[in-house]
């Protein structure tokens, strides 16, 4: 089970956790145009990575808030935890 | 004779606690603090069971977590439990335990039948042999090796036993309490760091229970229990016995199985069988220590061989001796110990060395004791069926080819020693990268992944000195890291007979003409020669040729065998082990019983249960409850012998004529507030909400953005910025999770809070034509009136002194009103709703009741907003705004989603007007057409309408626009139904909706 640090909580067990999956995709804005391709990208395509991951999760029964984890996904190392607001760079 | 293996001055059983138990029937003696092993073995009993695939006697081959052999059917207090190790359970008064894997009995094996036709029986033969033809698989195959196979036989009785889990925090973790888990745990417990130490026996002391080393001028097992002692007073140590870490997880979580009445005749009241413990360390030292490796030889499987560690152990720690004429055969110092144990109890052994001529301390005082020894010999193979009777011996030539003359002398046992394995599968399982060592012949721990050291034996460290010494540096520098403290303890004196290296000899080959089994794997059964066959056949990953040939798959997990066979694979590949590779070694390291991994969560605990405030009420009005997600919730009230389908039937035909009222707390509720919350709104929703004026409510639909509904419910404005938002029971969670995620991820401009209100309102849907009615008399300062609360209006009223939120809105398709009060004021609306509601022959109704109305009149529920269809599918498609843009809204042109055929919900009837539809049935053509018939669609609600007084269901069907009139045919193999029906119109109840508006 992995050890997540929550950025409002502090260090907390995965079980309180919900994943959220890629943390860098973005939704497209409202109404904006779209193009089909685009689109398809936004709601299905995923890159199945083997390293390092931004992605999501919420502290479902800690604080709720959505977070940014960066993990390894083969080895699940946890380098950083971001809050939603908190730039990846 | 009773107990005349048992000697009168050794051991550290307690003599004056003397046990009776029965093994297969009969009955024995021994005492507390045996095992069952060691208290058979002190009755001269060795034949345990039989093997897994040629029913060979089986006997003891260790004294703890290691024995490949001496498994039992365990009985204990009216319960059974298969697969217990005869050298881990600890001996009660009246335990009882039978052999497992003999049929009819161990002394009498048809199986053993097997044995005489085992060349017919090589590596891959159930994978060759049984293939074919497939039909002899069900009625000859399988029930044959079902009998004469497997090990024993799990309960079929619910486990009256309690299991707890329990989560724990410490500093450092240490498995195992020999000598490196004692030094390191004293060393960092004297820094003040939380320890928490491991023993997986009764005993703490690991080889110090039978080791003649002195530490302190103490004995070994003096100076452990003086530090166990010590430890225990601490505040910051917890020591724990008959615990097994058996799991080593992610990020510095282990897992430990706790064995707290297993020893006992029965549980004490209040305590649990077993404990589970999760526990997150910051540092983990594993002191596993090691296990002695066998010599492979001819028929090294027969009871009486066992390693020389176990017949120590069995000596020094129980007293018992496992022979009268012991044989010792060695490759190194270890199995010295053991004769000189033997010697000093007036034992005559003979000792086997594989060596020419070692020299060292050991050897010396096994000289000086006059100790009859063998140089440069082997055993050839061991005689006897049922147990050793003697042993065929050879001396063996330098490059270890050639064998000399074979004597047979005659001993009882044979105690091996191959010299030691360390224990490294914690260590492996946590992703350190395992190393060869070539002095040890075997893998130790490499470069740490998480934070773990490996100690002492583990580690392949094998002298106590260096042992205690690196355990008690290691202890003390991780513990100063942790607490800053810094506290120096002396390093105790260590005397201990020097020993030499040894022989990397590990298998005897066959003599001229013999075809003796070598056996590597004793519980699966798994000789040289299998091994050798999977090679030929080209086998060579040594994953392929452990599953091809079962080698270290049974329940030993490969303790005893591993390294024996990765030998001989890489032997016969001529590479050396380390290019071979071990096999991954997986979680858990023993046996775990499932009891233990739920816990808790049986029956009724296996999830929460939610209840509604109004649940007593229900309860005392024979309500006959349903699941519903975590929810209990009434599926009808009972009258008389009324079943479902008649009370819900009356129920929901009393809403369509008078009044029901039926329990809505379940559903989701969430608060919205904030100035932008009407923008979120119609983010979220479909349709528009901007507009919606303060004191009404408004019907949506939200979409996930692949465009398929996620959920419907009803919004109310309750002031300018403040919202209360319904969800259906099932999706409260998700869509709140929805919310938040658009909230702080994707549009963090907006000024909006949404927080979970379901259990804070406790709902009761009024509906009927004489809703109005009741609710007047319910509010009667309130103008309840069509005018002053029309269809989706909302208003505050005042229930009898208590503050009241009353919706008009509808899922019944009647007129209808759903009250909220605070939750602790349920059970007060609830009943003035029910005694107000008597003049107007109010009846409660249930989740049934409830399905009825809504599928009659076609409003679609969760069995069609199942995860798979979009809006036009439910015909929601009058709810998408054209305007503007909404989560989801992308999706929907998708070729798929605007295809002309698309499929969209209907209504179903019977031709006959009679038979029931099953739901989940298929929608057909042609009930005849050959297989596979193409699906048209499928029922995805079933009741029967209370309004037409026939069957009706709800269908999602292909171009189900185009298809009203049709007549199909419905079909459920399941339940081997043809239904010819008609497709109609979903709403087969007051289609225009005016009832709801009346
Ligand atoms: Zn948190």
């Amino acid at each position: 089970m992995l050890h997540i640090k929550c950025p409002h909580c502090g260090m907390r067990s995965q079980n309180e956790f919900s994943y959220g999956g890629d943390a860098t995709v973005k939704r497209p804005e409202l109404n904006k145009e779209v193009t089909d391709q685009d689109w398809n990208n936004f709601v299905y395509n995923r890159k199945s990575l083997r390293g390092k991951h931004l992605e999501l999760w919420q502290h479902l029964s800690g604080c709720r808030q959505w977070i940014k984890v960066e993990r390894d996904t083969a080895t699940h190392e946890i380098f950083r935890t971001l809050k939603a607001n908190e730039d990846n760079s | 004779m009773d107990q005349s293996y048992r000697l009168s001055d050794v051991g550290l059983i307690n003599r004056d606690k003397k046990l009776s138990f029965k093994f297969n029937g009969k009955t024995y003696y021994g005492y507390e603090g045996d095992t069952l092993a060691s208290a058979l073995i002190a009755n001269g009993v060795h034949l345990i069971g039989r093997s897994f695939k040629y029913h060979r006697p089986r006997g003891f081959f260790g004294a703890g977590v290691d024995e490949p052999y001496a498994i039992v059917q365990l009985y204990r207090n009216g319960e059974t439990e298969p697969n217990i190790k005869a050298t881990e359970q600890e001996l009660f008064e009246g335990l009882e335990a039978t052999s497992v894997n003999c049929w009819p009995s161990v002394n009498f094996d048809i199986g053993a039948i097997n044995n005489f036709f085992k060349m017919f029986l090589p590596a891959g033969f159930y994978y060759k042999t049984f293939m074919w033809p497939k039909s002899f698989w069900y009625k000859v195959y399988e029930p044959f090796i079902r009998k004469a196979a497997g090990l024993g036989v799990a309960s079929t009785k619910h486990d009256k036993e309690r299991y707890e889990h329990k989560y724990e925090y410490c500093d450092l973790l240490i498995a195992g309490s020999g000598p490196s888990g004692l030094a390191s745990a004293y060393a960092a417990a004297k820094n003040g760091a939380r320890v928490i130490l491991a023993e997986d026996k009764a005993r703490h002391g690991g080889t110090l229970l039978t080791s003649d080393a002195n530490i302190g001028n103490q004995s070994g097992k003096e100076w452990a229990d003086g530090i166990i002692s010590e430890l225990k007073e601490m505040p910051n140590v917890v020591v724990k016995n008959r615990s097994q870490v058996f799991g080593y997880y992610d990020h510095n979580m282990l897992v430990m199985s706790e064995r707290i009445s297993d020893h006992l005749p029965q549980t004490k009241k209040y305590h649990p069988k077993q404990r589970l413990w999760y526990i997150r360390a910051k540092e983990v030292l594993i002191s596993s220590g090691s296990i002695e490796r066998p010599i492979v030889f001819g028929n090294n499987d027969t009871p009486g061989v066992m390693l020389s560690s176990a017949a120590k152990e069995y000596l020094k720690v129980y007293g018992v001796l496992v022979g009268r004429n012991p044989l010792i055969f060695t490759n190194n110092d270890s199995g010295y110990e053991t004769a000189i144990e033997f010697k000093k109890k007036g034992v005559e052994p003979i000792i086997l060395d594989t060596r020419k001529d070692p020299q060292s301390e050991v050897v010396d005082e096994a000289k000086n004791l006059g100790i009859n020894i063998k140089f440069s010999y082997v055993v050839v193979a061991a005689q006897g069926y049922k147990k050793v009777k003697s042993a065929d011996i050879a001396k063996i030539s330098d490059d270890k080819e050639q064998l000399g003359t074979v004597e047979n002398i005659k001993c009882d046992c044979i105690c091996v020693s191959g010299f030691w394995t360390p224990t490294i599968h914690l260590a492996s399982q946590s992703g350190n990268k395992t190393k060869f060592n070539e002095d040890i012949d075997a893998f130790v721990p490499g470069t740490s992944k998480q934070n773990e050291t490996t100690l002492g034996a583990a580690n392949g460290t094998y002298t106590l000195e260096e042992t205690l010494k690196s355990s008690f540096e290691t202890g003390h520098e991780l513990s100063k890291k942790i607490t800053n403290n810094n506290n120096e303890i002396s390093f105790p004196n260590v005397v201990e007979k020097k020993s030499t290296t040894h022989d990397k000899f590990w298998c005897v080959p066959l003599p001229e003409g013999k075809n003796y089994k070598r056996f590597l794997d004793f519980q699966n059964d798994v000789a040289v020669s299998d091994v050798e066959i999977a090679l030929k056949e080209g086998y060579r990953s040594i994953e392929h040729v452990k599953r091809y040939t079962t080698l270290g798959m049974a329940t030993d997990q490969g303790k005893t065998s591993n390294l024996n066979g990765l030998q001989l694979v890489s032997n016969i590949e001529n590479k050396v082990v380390p290019n071979v590779g071990h096999t991954t070694f997986r979680p858990p390291y023993t046996p775990v019983s499932i009891g233990a991994i739920v816990g808790r969560e049986v029956g009724k605990h296996s999830k929460p249960t939610r209840k509604s405030p109004m649940h007593s009420w229900h309860e005392k009005n024979n309500a006959v409850f349903v699941d519903a997600g975590v929810w209990l919730r009434p599926r009808y009230y009972k009258q008389g012998n009324e079943n479902l389908f008649e009370g819900s039937k009356r129920e929901a035909k009393n809403v369509r004529t008078n009044v029901g009222v039926c329990d809505v707390t379940t559903l989701g509720k969430i608060d919205i507030k904030g100035p932008d919350a009407a923008e979120l709104l119609n983010r979220v929703y479909t349709n528009a909400w901007l507009k919606l004026p303060v004191g009404k409510a408004r019907y949506g639909v939200m979409l996930r953005e692949d465009g398929i509904v996620m959920d419907d419910g009803t919004t109310t404005r309750i002031s300018e910025n403040h919202y209360h938002m319904t969800t259906t029971t099932a999706q409260a969670a998700n869509v709140l999770s929805h919310l938040e995620y658009y909230l702080q991820l994707v549009w963090p401009e907006l000024n909006v809070n949404v927080v979970s209100t379901t259990e804070q309102w406790a709902g009761a849907a009024v509906a009927g034509p004489k809703s109005r009615d009741l609710l007047q008399k319910l509010f009667p300062n309130s103008d309840v009136s069509n005018e002053g609360l029309p269809f989706m209006g909302y208003m505050e009223g005042d229930l009898f002194g208590v503050k009241a939120r009353i919706f008009r809105i509808s899922f019944s398709g009647e007129l209808a009103y759903e009250v909220n009060v605070e939750s602790d004021n349920g059970n007060f609306m609830w009943k003035k709703i029910m005694e107000v509601g008597q003049q107007f022959k109010i009846q409660p109704y249930g989740t049934e009741a409830l399905s009825t109305l809504r599928i009659e009149m076609g409003h679609v529920a969760g069995s069609e907003l199942d995860g798979r269809t979009i809006p036009y599918d439910n015909s929601l498609e009058g709810l998408l705004s054209k305007k503007k843009d909404f989560i989801g809204k992308r999706s929907l042109t998708r070729e798929a989603f605007v295809a002309e055929d698309r499929q969209k919900v209907v209504g179903v009837v019977p031709l006959d007007k009679k038979t029931s539809i099953p739901e989940g049935s298929h929608l057909v053509k042609d009930s005849n057409a050959p297989l596979p018939n193409p699906k048209l669609g499928y029922i995805s609600a079933s009741c029967w309408s209370v309004e037409h007084d026939n069957p009706f269901s709800l269908a999602i069907l292909k171009d189900g626009k185009n298809m009203i009139g049709e007549k199909l045919f419905v079909m459920s193999p399941v339940k081997n139904k043809v239904i010819p029906v008609e497709i109609v119109s979903s709403h087969y109840v007051d289609p225009k909706g005016e009832r709801v508006r009346s």
